[in-house]
């Protein structure tokens, strides 16, 4: 029986199998960030151990980061504590970090990919739960708790169950304004937010494969929403042309036997997964989130679903109520206060550029306000080569420098009560984006219609195609 | 890590299905370098309003409900992996948490703190909510050398599954690491083949 390429990757990276089934995986490359690190150094020198392999160690400060004025002290003292605590951990130890000031510095999830870190058939792992982006290039690539940093740190290895494997192969061409984002929050809403628990997701299909590679990262990115610990996609010439020439990336004749050895990693016509699913691509139109969880989506031209209609009406219900939305409302038209561009699922500089596209020349709506964080300083820079950071200043929106932000609302960046941002991040859950914060998660390009219009609305009918009503 | 074996005990029981961690512990308090306090901050804005005080519904508020074990409805720990969540719940002084579904990194940050998840039938959750919603005083035993849990001093009772290396861990109160770092001989031998491109 032919293998899945999930199986090709995970078989070459167990180093024993123990009792109870787990097996001992060993990991290629671990990053790691200012929050969830400090614990794992300290239980590491608590312990009297050292680093097993510090060269696979790559550290950078993003959760807990200032967007504005990175060149100042951090104000909050608890944020510079922190950040100043993974700098003097990485000097002790002797980890390469891209910390504050860093010409690489950025979100962990979009500096690994652009520095030719993240390559075809690795394992890595990083203790945030979005480290499902890498799996874009064909890696391993998940989410861990710090006790599990720390189990990596200690020895380049886990302890883990191997997971059930789920293609989802979707067909056909995206429509003309709907992109990647809409494609994972369509798949998030049909499987729902648990569905894809207990599984290792492969994404396949004609319309997958006409991705680019930073629109194929913003589809692995979100795989966790559906509970999966990561998605992966086999790699293509798509993949090797994106890695070719950068920072890390292998060079000569390292490079030839690297694509030789990537071009193998594909599932075989025969293997067999534990659940497979089937989309068509042409179906999907551009998506919003109505309630608090990422699978609480719809096209954006569709309803808010009633109770009768839904699973579970008490979390419809909660939901609703948190969110100031009716049961059966349409969301087109709604006014909406905040427009947020950034996170690791949207921050790269496809991103920017399409955002800059469609506002260049346009001005932000009165009744919002428009922040745009770039992934990394690299892309931070790259946007102002092109000069997209003056078409996007020009239109009102405000470009600050990177970090997760308001994804997360750990640092300065958070939303007020009750009102509503739509934002290109991830999650949507009660007071994400900050106490009482109204989150709904669209592409960058219904962002910036969205910030323009000041309204909810359809980005096809802003791109030339014709929306039957 | 605390040793594991039987436990019987009251419980909080919070209807609500697909609760991520940052419920748990919302991001901004996840800005300490240590495990301790988190606690402090379990359920934060379920718990408090934004001066701080107690939201009287909420059942951590409530007068009627306490106990070492959380019960909650289905899919509960979704979201980030901020191990944080399983260390607020310990700190607060949950012993274990009992739901019908159970996300993959949470259960696995769970059981590296000592906090035990099991995962019953949602029959069986359904039967936890409607016996504690009419006694808060009714207890739970979970025996986990059994494998069992109980609706104490009912017929309810039903087996639950766990790893049986995770399990010895819990009996025993050890943790990965101590294991893995007693494998570096293989881990070093593993090396020596492992090609990276």
């Amino acid at each position: 029986m032919g293998k899945t390429l999930f199986e090709k990757v995970w078989n070459r990276h167990v180093v024993s199998e123990v009792d109870g089934g787990q097996e001992i995986v060993y990991i290629d490359r671990h990053f790691i960030h200012e929050v969830t690190s400090p614990q794992a150094f300290d239980g590491i020198r608590n312990r009297g151990i050292g680093l097993f392999r510090k060269d696979r160690i790559v550290a950078t400060a993003d959760h807990n980061v200032p967007t504005k004025d990175q060149h100042l002290p951090i104000k909050d003292f608890l944020s510079k504590h922190q950040v100043d605590t993974l700098t003097r951990n990485c000097e002790e130890f002797g980890i390469d970090l891209y910390g504050l000031g860093h010409p690489f510095q950025g979100i962990v999830h979009v500096i690994g990919p652009e520095l030719g870190i993240t390559k075809p058939g690795m394992t890595i792992v990083c203790g945030d739960s979005h480290t499902s982006t890498h799996g874009a290039f064909g890696t391993i690539a998940f989410g861990i708790g710090t006790s599990q940093v720390e189990q990596v740190m200690a020895t380049q290895c886990l302890l883990l169950q191997r997971p059930k494997t789920m293609r989802i192969t979707i067909d056909g061409t995206l429509q003309k304004g709907v992109f990647s984002k809409d494609l994972i929050l369509y798949i998030i809403s049909k499987l729902g937010t648990a569905g894809g628990t207990r599984y290792f997701v492969e994404y396949a299909g004609s319309a997958i494969r006409s991705l680019s590679m930073e629109a194929r990262m913003t589809i692995c990115n979100m795989s966790i929403e559906m509970g999966a610990r990561g998605g992966m996609i086999a790699p293509d010439e798509t993949t090797f042309d994106y890695i070719k020439g950068r920072k890390h990336a292998p060079k000569g004749e390292q490079w030839e036997k690297a694509v030789e050895y990537w071009s193998s990693l594909f599932s075989d016509e025969d293997a067999v997964f534990d659940a497979e699913f089937n989309f068509d691509a042409g179906e999907i139109e551009p998506m919003i989130t109505y309630g608090t969880n990422p699978g609480m989506g719809i096209g954006i031209t569709q309803k808010v679903p009633t109770s009768s209609q839904v699973a579970s009406p008490e979390s419809l219900k909660k939901s609703l109520e948190y969110m100031g939305l009716n049961e059966g409302e349409t969301l087109i038209g709604k006014s909406i206060d905040h427009v947020f561009i950034g996170s690791c699922t949207n921050s790269r500089i496809e991103d920017l550029r399409i955002v800059a596209e469609f506002v260049k020349g346009k001005k932000k709506a009165e009744n919002v306000t428009a922040m745009i964080v770039p992934g990394s300083k690299q892309v931070e820079e790259q946007a102002r080569k092109e000069g997209l950071h003056q078409i996007l200043e020009e239109a009102g929106f405000e470009l600050r420098e990177p970090g997760c932000s308001a994804c997360l609302g750990m640092n300065d960046d958070k939303i007020p009560k009750g009102e509503y941002c739509v934002s290109t991040s991830n999650r949507n859950f009660e007071g994400r984006q900050g106490p009482g914060a109204r989150t709904m998660l669209v592409s960058p390009l219904t962002a910036a219609v969205i910030a323009v219009e000041g309204k909810i609305s359809d980005a096809r009918n802003f791109v030339g195609v014709e929306v039957p009503a | 890590m605390e040793k594991f074996g039987i436990l019987e005990s009251t419980v909080v029981p919070i209807k609500v299905k697909d609760i991520d961690t940052d419920q748990i512990i919302p991001a901004r308090f996840l800005k300490a370098t240590s495990r301790e306090g988190f606690g402090e901050n379990l359920f934060r804005d379920w718990r408090f309003d934004e001066q701080g005080n107690p939201k009287p519904d909420f059942v951590l508020n409530s007068a009627r409900y306490s106990g070492s074990i959380l019960v909650a409805d289905e899919n509960f720990g979704c979201g980030s992996s901020r191990e944080h969540a399983a260390w607020a719940l310990v700190d607060y002084g949950f012993r274990a948490v009992v739901s019908s579904y159970f996300a993959d990194i949470f259960k696995g940050n769970a059981l590296n703190n000592g906090l035990l998840p099991v995962q019953v039938s949602p029959e069986f959750l359904k039967e936890i909510f409607k016996h504690t919603e009419e006694n808060p005083q009714q207890y739970l035993l979970i025996n986990l050398p059994d494998q069992t849990i109980s609706i104490s001093e009912t017929e309810f009772s039903e087996q639950f599954e766990i790893n049986s290396y995770k399990k010895m861990c819990m009996l025993n109160g050890y943790d990965d690491i101590d294991f893995l770092l007693s494998k570096k001989a293989d881990i070093e031998a593993f090396e020596k083949q492992h090609i990276e491109f």
